[in-house]
């Protein structure tokens, strides 16, 4: 399968003098697990951001199965995607169940409560946890278990789009392998288009099937799993090895 | 080369600075404000938000407002006793405290004491939302934040503060009839008659129209303050005060506007 479902042309984001982004040109397959790596700060997150329209680029354009992200109905684009948030972001005031259901409870996808927590429930078995935890709050979750509920959440509506953002960041091994291994087997089964921001390279290898670096604001290497340790890059190899010393200056 | 500034223009730079950014700060509400209004008259509508914005604004800031102005009654009537005494006028005592209380002390008050318990909590909220990526989720999730969580806010405070103001402006009068009565010797029958007969609905009426537009401020800068703000505890912290802060002065302010507007001719 290499027809684009995303596609991004000559992106440029600054945030006042700080250039982050300085002419992103990546594609995305459909069904395709993209895994981006990169220092803290190279604009990873930003880039995801932008396809979902919560920051705008300076310039350039961002395609989505070879249509402008800007145009048409923002409600029916937005119900593509789903997105697993670094810290989670679930919403404290509600219990677990109406944090997996929030989409289908209201707007266009909105179904009958007893229906919507059905679905929220099975969602929360597919990412392994009971239902006892439906009834629960955020705030009563271990970090793992947020984790968990915010990968149902994000699949909860059976998106086209997944994007995970640091899915493993403050986890144990153990959990983030977990984490890892339910990302890997939701996208499979789901048949579902994924990017992955990251920069555990235990997740890389784990849930990629292209890996794109970032670096000082471009991509700097791009290619599949299988050629991460030949590439012959020497910053995608000072990053996956985890050096000090190298092309990328440790203090940036 | 720049030219070095003279002593007058350093002197003039920070004003200036200062003045812009004043007037930037007052843009930026005002766009808020707008769309605020833009998206009240549009759907999607978060009826089940609105009624418990209703319960979290109105009915849980009772014993505020009911303590402010009981307190605010009583120590008004010892004043204008106090006051009255000076040239034989201890009568006026219930009609000043209805009216004053109606008029000023009730919603000024009530909207200052809101102001404190609920433009404080919505920014908190608010912010703490925006620094966790919740308003972001939001977004991603096909759910507008300005309709989910600003529209029922500030609609909720709109509606709910003048029933808050008219409670506690019952109770504000009955505090000064229970010190007129008990402490000061006031007939009760008569403190009772001269309430009723010196208050016009008009008096009633503004006193409403001030509490709503106050409801409106409070919730408009505590949600202003939430979304805008700066990341971490120090961002959350300083959006908190603002929003206090702003909507103190700007109560203040609109209610002599008000005042004015309603009572100068």
């Amino acid at each position: 399968m290499t027809e684009p479902m995303i596609q991004f042309r000559d992106l440029h984001k600054s945030f006042g003098s700080n250039h982050v982004l300085r002419g992103i040109d990546l594609s995305v397959n459909k069904g395709e697990s993209m895994v981006i790596i990169g220092g803290s700060g190279t604009g990873k997150s930003v880039l995801i951001k932008m396809v979902l329209g919560l920051l705008k680029p300076t310039s350039g354009t961002i395609l989505v199965d070879d249509k402008d992200s800007k145009a048409g109905d923002r409600d029916a684009f937005l119900a593509r995607f789903g997105m697993l948030f670094q810290g989670g972001a679930l919403f404290d005031s509600m219990p677990v169940w109406q944090n997996v259901a929030f989409r289908l409870l209201r707007g266009a996808l909105k179904r009958p409560k007893e229906e919507a927590r059905a679905i929220a429930v099975e969602k929360l078995r597919r990412v392994g946890l009971k239902e006892w935890v439906a009834d629960l709050y955020p705030a009563e979750l271990s970090g793992g278990m947020q984790k968990r509920v915010g990968l149902a959440r994000a699949i909860a509506a059976d998106p086209e789009i997944i994007f995970f953002d640091e899915p493993t960041t403050g986890l144990d091994p153990i959990m983030a392998g977990v984490i890892n291994k339910l990302v890997r087997e939701i996208v499979t089964e789901m048949g579902a288009t994924a990017m992955t921001i990251t920069h555990d390279m235990s997740s890389v290898r784990a849930i990629a099937d292209h890996v794109a670096m970032i670096h000082d604001g471009k991509v700097r290497w791009t290619g599949p799993i299988a050629q991460l340790d030949d590439s012959g890059d020497p910053y995608l190899d000072q990053f996956i090895h985890a050096r000090a010393e190298g092309p990328i200056e440790a203090i940036r | 080369m720049a030219n070095p500034m003279n002593p007058f223009q350093v002197f003039l730079a920070p004003i200036g600075r200062s003045t812009l950014s004043l007037l930037a700060a007052i843009g930026r509400i005002a766009i808020y404000m707008a769309e605020t209004l833009s998206h009240i008259v549009r759907p999607p509508f978060y009826f089940r938000e609105f009624l418990h914005q209703l319960m979290v604004i109105g009915y849980f800031s009772l014993p505020v407002v009911g303590l402010t102005a009981v307190f605010t009654g009583a120590a008004l009537a010892l004043q204008i006793f106090e006051g009255g005494s000076r040239f034989n006028a201890e009568s006026v005592v219930p009609s000043i405290v209805a009216i004053g209380m109606v008029r000023e002390l009730g919603p000024v008050l009530g909207g200052l004491m809101v102001a404190g318990r609920v433009a404080s909590s919505v920014a908190a909220e608010l912010g703490t939302m925006r620094v966790t990526e919740q308003i972001d989720a939001l977004v991603t999730l096909s759910t507008h934040p300005m309709k989910y969580l600003t529209v029922p806010r500030v609609l909720a405070a709109t509606l709910a503060m003048p029933v808050l103001v008219a409670v506690g402006d019952s109770i504000g009068i009955f505090g000064g009839f229970l010190v007129g009565t008990s402490r000061l010797g006031l007939n009760p029958a008569a403190y009772l008659h001269n309430t009723v007969d010196f208050l016009n609905s008009w008096d009633v009426v503004s006193g409403l129209i001030k509490a709503s537009v106050f409801g409106f401020i409070v919730a408009l800068m505590g949600c202003y303050h939430g979304m805008n703000s700066g990341r971490g505890a120090q961002g959350v912290g300083r959006a908190t005060t603002n929003a206090v802060v702003s909507a103190s002065v700007l109560i203040l302010t609109t209610n002599y506007l008000m005042t004015e507007a309603f009572f100068s001719s």
